[in-house]
């Protein structure tokens, strides 16, 4: 049986390289970015109409991510 | 006499009040201070922004209008946003938009940073040439407007003489505001031709901030030209280019009066950008809660990109 004996140490250098503001801020941005192109193609009306939705939660995502620790 | 004991007597009650004004101020803290000054900044932002964007808000829920104040007012829900994000109209101007927007950032970007190289080279008289390249963007969209209608004339503009001229071909057989084809070209032209110094603007400080020793350095490695332009000039300008391309992107993304003035957004809805169809449901057909939550879907992209740009601002800030 294998016993993992720091297993606190490895999830915290898991959460701390993701849970910056860096990384979280790239995610919302790319959020944003990919609901304005959906607003704007011409190829599926779907996504289009879900435009709107996505755009608002990487706005939403980036004014909340902003504040979290550099 | 009388006179000059009346201004006596306003000097001793002048004397007399500054000193109790200068007190009372004098015991306000810092942060009392602070609050006094900053007060009438707050309440006309408020006044001039926030509330009129909270009544656009509550206005977009409901089937308000504005040319029938005194009817009741139905709440909706979302009815609006559903019928805007579900109509191939509306669809069609976001197309339209994305043609204008595109084509304008790509000219723009590419115009404007070959013109800043070339004004960074300090060629003799590039004072003069920075200053008449910069002239288009000084004037007024509604003048740029105007004046290019006239240029665009089909029997008398400037335009189709010089593209006649070059084509060999007659100067009156092509309408580049009444063709469905040139149209959406032609509202592309005119914003390059305004906005491209404003890139190259932005893009010369990008250039003028690389540090010369740089260079110096790659002319010892003996790297050539085009390798120094590829891996100096162009990755330490990036991020003055990108935002150029974000500021542009955002505005032309709300390009209402330039369109508006030269095509009125058609033949047709050939030209019809987002913008002018939100000006004619407001105030052609009068729906005010559907043109209320049209604006809302704008404004929500427009605050989206508004983040990116003040990102890269800051990492342009911190170089």
């Amino acid at each position: 049986m294998i016993v993992d004996a720091n297993p606190s140490i490895t999830r915290r250098g898991f959460a701390d390289k993701i849970l910056r503001r860096g990384p979280l801020e790239a995610i919302a941005t790319t959020i944003i970015a990919a609901g304005v192109v959906m607003l704007m193609q011409p190829f599926f009306l779907t996504l289009y109409s879900w435009s709107l939705a996505t755009t608002l939660f990487g706005t939403v995502m980036f004014t909340i991510v902003s504040k979290v620790r550099e | 006499m009388n006179d000059l004991s009346a201004s006596s007597r306003i000097n001793y009650q002048a004397v007399m009040v500054r000193p109790s004004v200068e007190r009372r101020i004098r015991g306000l803290s810092d942060k009392a201070l602070a609050w006094l000054f900053i007060t009438p900044t707050i309440v006309l932002l408020l006044a001039i922004n926030i509330f009129p964007l909270l009544w656009t808000i509550y206005l977009s829920f409901t089937n308000y209008r504005a040319n029938r104040p005194n009817a009741p007012t139905i709440w909706l829900g979302t009815d609006w946003y559903q019928s805007i994000l579900t109509d191939p109209d509306i669809w069609a101007a976001m197309q339209v938009t994305a043609h204008f927007v595109i084509w304008t950032v790509v000219i723009e970007t590419v115009l404007g940073f070959g013109l800043a190289f070339l004004i960074d080279k300090k060629f003799r008289g590039h004072g003069i040439w920075t200053t008449i390249i910069l002239l288009p963007m000084m004037l007024s969209p509604a003048v740029v407007g105007n004046f290019w209608t006239f240029l665009y004339q089909p029997q008398i503009g400037l335009f189709n003489y010089v593209v006649a001229f070059f084509t060999s071909g007659d100067a009156s057989s092509f309408q580049m505001l009444g063709d469905v084809r040139l149209s959406p070209w032609a509202i592309v032209i005119v914003d390059a031709w305004m906005w491209t110094p404003y890139v190259m603007l932005i893009c010369l400080a990008g250039l003028r901030s690389i540090p010369d020793y740089i260079y110096e350095a790659a002319e010892v490695d003996r790297a050539s030209k085009w390798r120094q332009f590829w891996s100096i000039t162009l990755p330490m300008a990036l991020p003055f280019i990108m935002l150029a391309v974000l500021f542009r992107g955002i505005e032309n993304f709300k390009m209402f009066d330039m369109v508006n003035l030269l095509t009125g957004g058609g033949p047709g809805s050939t030209t019809e950008v987002a913008s002018i169809t939100l000006k004619r449901a407001a105030f052609e057909s009068w729906r005010t809660g559907y043109s209320s939550a049209f604006a809302i879907i704008l404004f929500v992209t427009v605050f989206g990109l508004a983040n990116i740009y003040v990102k890269a601002l800051n990492k342009v800030k911190s170089r």
